[in-house]
């Protein structure tokens, strides 16, 4: 080939590389019109302070986001609640104290764990962890805000461990051996000296696990109970903005109230899920520059 | 009759297949500086670790010999790896301060240890003017220690293993990242260390090791190759491989 011709294909092939970035970004950017020239359509028919301070969702008449958004945020939090010492604690001992065998085996199996379908575990809530929670607790519903935890914990899982195992990971070898030279035992080593260093990543997991959470939809909306009330705890049936909006974006009538309010809930969720991951990526790079 | 405080006998210590010491069998006088020297890779480092037992965190490093602390068997299952590294401190090539505040990293130290609250203020004080540190520090004690200079640094790492009150300082290639000047602070500063404890110090440095040691181990792959007073290995060395290495033939 003559150097003519590779010229040619390599300006072609820029061109290529070029319009697939382009349509990434027109991509974003038309979701992000859609979603808030419909938002600004439906503040013209409902005022943002109902939407942001009402306590009703109901379709017909009111258009609160707060007992969704309260939903979201029990579910979310309850989750990392489970998710975070967990995995904290299993990215911990596996790259402290694990022997390599071990951790060559259970680290794809926890990396496995994101591969399941969000419909699967959903599945596992409705016919296993639900009934469980019911029973435990002597309840009559086992669909609640605690067993969306529960799953969501599971599927944040493999976020937090892997992001939480690079953090510390990163955490120079030198201080581990500063501390154990002065009789620090593995314990003290873990908790006083490694962790505190790798925090910043500890958060970058937190944060991206947590956006996991707050977007996931199908398992919410099949093991929450969905009740869009505002819950009083966790053994309370709640309905997420996720599952709200993949419940009634299908039979809402086009161009109403109702359908531009889905479209104000979604753009609402998109902002808090965005500064969520933006957090996480924020520390996540100063890991990166830890790590340099 | 000088008295022993540290001693190997028959050393032999490898990485997975590979052996790394080979038979060393040594002793180090009590409250006196003895330098090891040998080119780079001849297994210094290794040997120093293995009397703290460093190696312990290394799955394939195996140990064959006989490691004491005066009577203690440093390997014997009975005796507790973290009292062992309390009675014998390290202090390593780069300065390695935890990244917390001065005052932390002493209390740091002295906390694992479970030291009375009330007297660790005094005890940070007393290792920080010990280790010729106070006077720079004194009025930020809470500054993250990572932004003292490298020379401060290390004087702080000395002082975090100072304040346990060892018995032994094992100290690493402790000037290689310094300028000079730092360097000389710290020589100077472990000729008075050597008073209350005994120093077994690694370097590269044959001036440094004239300046500051007793006594001087010259090493080459693996072996202790000569032992002796530091004057007898620099003025009048008996091997044929210590002359050249000192003459910096090789190395
Ligand atoms: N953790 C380890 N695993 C395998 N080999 C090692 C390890 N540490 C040191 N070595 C090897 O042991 C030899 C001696 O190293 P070292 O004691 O650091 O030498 P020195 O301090 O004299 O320069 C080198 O060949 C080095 O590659
Ligand atoms: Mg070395």
């Amino acid at each position: 080939m003559n150097s003519r011709t590779r010229e040619k294909i390599d300006s072609l092939l820029k061109l290529i590389f070029k319009g697939a970035g382009f349509l990434t970004i027109t991509l974003l950017a038309g979701i992000f019109f859609l979603l808030f020239s419909n938002s600004i359509l439906f503040f013209l028919d409902v005022s943002p302070l109902d939407f942001f301070t009402g306590s009703q969702w109901d379709p017909d008449t009111h258009f609160s986001i707060i007992p969704l958004l309260v939903s979201t945020f029990w579910v979310a939090i309850g989750s990392m609640l489970l998710a975070v010492p967990l995995g904290v604690l299993t990215a911990a001992y596996l790259s402290e104290m694990a022997p390599r065998s071990l951790q060559t085996v259970l680290k794809p199996i926890i990396e496995m764990l994101a591969a399941i379908p969000s419909v699967a575990i959903g599945f596992l809530g409705i016919v296993l962890v639900g009934p469980g929670l019911a029973q435990l607790f002597g309840i009559q519903n086992g669909l609640n805000a605690l067993n969306g935890s529960v799953l969501l914990a599971v599927m944040a899982l493999p976020t937090i461990v892997s992001i939480s195992e690079d953090a510390i990971n990163a955490v120079p070898k030198s201080h581990r051996e500063a501390s154990f030279a002065l009789g620090a035992n593995k314990w003290e080593t873990l908790f006083k000296v490694t962790i505190p260093a790798a925090f910043p990543g500890l958060i970058a997991a937190v944060m991206l696990g947590l956006g996991r959470a707050l977007g996931e939809t199908m398992t919410v909306l099949m093991a929450t109970g969905n009740s869009a009330a505002i819950p009083r705890g966790f053994l309370d049936s709640v309905r997420t903005i996720t599952a709200t909006i993949a419940i009634e974006m299908g039979e809402v009538p086009y161009q109403t109230t109702h359908y531009f309010a889905l479209f104000a809930i979604a753009g609402l969720l998109f902002l808090i899920t965005m500064v969520i991951n933006l957090t996480g990526e924020f520390f996540a790079n100063r890991l990166r520059k830890f790590d340099a | 009759m000088e008295e022993i405080k540290l001693r190997a006998e028959n050393l032999n210590l490898y990485f997975g297949k590979k052996q790394i010491l080979k038979n060393v069998s040594i002793a180090f006088p009590k409250n006196q500086v003895t330098a090891l020297i040998g080119p780079s890779g001849c297994g210094k480092s290794t040997l120093l670790r293995s009397f703290n037992r460093m190696h312990d965190l290394s799955p394939d490093a195996k140990i064959e010999g006989k490691l004491f602390l005066e009577n203690l068997d440093l390997y014997d299952k009975k005796n507790s790896v973290t009292d062992i590294r309390k009675r014998i401190g390290m202090v390593f090539q780069k300065p390695n301060p935890l990244p917390k505040s001065i005052f932390e990293n002493l209390s740091y130290a002295l906390n694992i240890h479970n030291y009375p609250k009330h007297s660790i203020p005094n005890l940070i004080e007393a290792a920080l003017k010990e280790s010729f540190l106070w006077d720079e520090v004194k009025d930020e004690l809470k500054k993250p220690a990572v932004k003292l200079s490298g020379g401060q640094q290390q004087r702080l790492c000395i002082a975090r293993t100072v304040v346990l009150r060892p018995e032994v300082i094992l100290m690493d290639e402790p000037c290689s990242a310094l300028d000079p000047l730092s360097t000389k602070k710290i020589e100077e500063l472990i000729e008075k260390l050597k008073e209350n404890f005994t120093i077994v110090i690694v370097t590269h440095n044959m001036q440094q090791a004239q300046r500051i040691s007793n006594k001087v181990a010259f090493m080459y792959l693996g072996e202790i190759i000569e032992f002796d007073t530091c004057d007898t290995i620099f003025k009048n060395p008996k091997n044929e491989l210590t002359q050249r290495y000192i003459g910096g033939h090789f190395g």
